[in-house]
């Protein structure tokens, strides 16, 4: 066994799920495939939003593959940190409007 | 954010920011680099990853859809290197071209070499280097091979060579004259990234050769004058699909710059010369392999570039490729020079490969000419 959680050759080893699963694992694959195909959203902007959304959750192995992924789409530098930074103003957003709840509890509590 | 503050961040942003890495200035030869020894590289290629069995050679690959040997189909292709000096020293180059290489063919090499293109089955006539237009007989070569009357005659002309000298500022007219097909390397459209791969200033001596091949006709919509552009990647990952490159590409640079040009030509970087002397310092290598072999598209194998061309070097030996070439694997014929040519016997032989030609069968396969799948 490994003694780190992560790392990072593990990330080729992705489709060996399918190995303990041939099933569900297929069926991940083929939707995952299909979901990044060009569509109503290009390629390219799939590619920021996953990029996005593999540092809202904090995924390292989807860091490294989707910060690969827009080198590869000819993405700038510039526009995965705005990507970035799109996820993160979310996620701080999202606790911030919990505020409200603080804020609405707080005057109900208080007299 | 207060003014001051402002003005923190951004010297702050400077301090911590790693000093861009110039282009090399040197190539690997000139440095006395072990890679620039060509079995050094061959002995990487088949070592490590290979041949403990973690990745499968090429050749097992290839055979398990029965194309091992790997045999020419018909020759539709003569690229000639006409040498290996270049006016830019790029990261990846898989020549190791530079100002320092002098290895330049010669007017009797030429003559050879016009002598077969005379009476070739090919149709197309594919110049490179270094920055063919550098060598001093560059410009009488093309003259006569123009008048072979072959169907298709590129240049690869690097763009910055056209601003590099005024002796060259004519190069546009000189290529409209006699009909030359342009393809040029455009890392990517913009300045930061193409200057990191290519050196300081590169982007904006393209820009201005672009305009001025387009001023001239060059890659006009519907213009027979054409243009192509190369894009490969600047650093350790594999292009994106052709199409979607083209599209960012064309739209980029009439946006910006108002260039138009025909085609965009995505291309793999293989893992020979500068490029693998990159991978393995930065310590990529391995996952690019990875990378690469994983990308494997059985379909690309049928119309890899070496069956249909052949590649001349500048002292007139004959390659299966310009990267073969680079890594001094010569034909596996009986006719191995350019002198003793002859297109039967040149025809039956079985191609050589390694681990580098997992470069042109990766995704949608990768040639001089784009995709091959």
């Amino acid at each position: 066994m490994a003694n780190s959680y992560y790392d990072p050759a593990d990330l080729r080893k992705f489709g060996k799920i399918t190995e303990w699963s041939e099933e569900l694992g297929t069926k991940f694959f083929d939707y995952y495939g299909k979901v990044f195909e060009e569509g109503a959203l290009s390629a390219r902007e799939k590619s920021l939003i996953a990029l996005a959304v593999s540092h809202v959750v904090k995924c390292p192995y989807c860091i490294d593959a989707y910060t690969k992924d827009g080198l590869q789409k000819g993405i700038t530098k510039e526009e995965m940190m705005e990507a970035v930074h799109v996820g993160a103003a979310i996620e701080s957003g999202a606790t911030l409007v919990h505020g409200v709840q603080m804020m609405n509890k707080y005057n109900k509590l208080s007299m | 954010m207060p003014p001051a503050s402002k003005h923190k961040t951004r010297k702050m942003e400077q301090s911590i920011m790693p000093k861009i890495k110039k282009a090399a200035k040197k190539s690997l030869k000139a440095q006395d680099n072990e890679l620039a020894a060509t079995n050094k590289q061959l002995e990487i290629l088949n070592g490590s990853i290979f041949a403990e069995g973690e990745l499968p050679y090429f050749k097992d690959k290839i055979a398990e859809i029965g194309h091992f040997p790997l045999r020419p189909n018909k020759l539709e292709i003569l690229q000639i290197n006409v040498g290996y000096m270049c006016n830019q020293v790029c990261e990846h180059c898989h020549v190791d071209a530079g100002p320092d290489r002098k290895e330049i063919m010669t007017r009797d090499t030429m003559k050879q070499c016009l002598e077969v293109i005379r009476n070739t089955e090919a149709h197309t006539l594919d110049l490179t280097g270094g920055a063919p237009e550098m060598n001093p007989d560059f410009r009488w070569f093309v003259e006569e091979a123009a008048k072979a009357g072959i169907k298709d005659f590129i240049v690869r002309s690097n763009l910055t060579i056209i601003r590099a000298n005024k002796k060259y500022y004519d190069l546009p007219e000189f290529f409209k004259k006699h009909n030359v097909h342009v393809i040029s390397s455009m890392p990517h459209y913009t300045r930061g990234k193409t200057d990191k791969q290519r050196g300081d200033g590169v982007f904006d001596k393209s820009i201005k050769a672009l305009q001025e091949l387009n001023a001239v006709g060059y890659g006009m919509p519907e213009s027979p004058l054409r243009l192509d552009l190369v894009y490969n990647p600047s650093g350790a990952y594999l292009p994106g699909d052709q199409a979607a490159m083209e599209r960012d590409f064309k739209k980029a640079l009439d946006e910006d710059f108002g260039i138009q040009f025909h085609n965009l030509f995505a291309i793999t970087n293989l893992p020979i010369a500068r490029f693998l002397d990159y991978l393995i310092a930065s310590e990529n290598y391995e996952d690019y392999m990875y990378a690469l072999v994983e990308a494997y598209n059985p379909a690309a194998v049928a119309n890899v570039m070496c069956t249909n061309t052949i590649s001349i070097s500048w002292d007139g030996w004959l390659y299966d490729c310009d990267f073969n070439q680079m890594l001094d694997l010569k034909v596996a014929s009986k006719v191995k020079h350019i002198k003793d040519y002859n297109e039967d016997v040149l025809n039956d032989r079985n191609i050589i490969i390694s681990q580098h030609c997992y470069g042109c069968t990766a995704g949608a396969g990768s040639s001089c000419q784009g995709t091959v799948a």
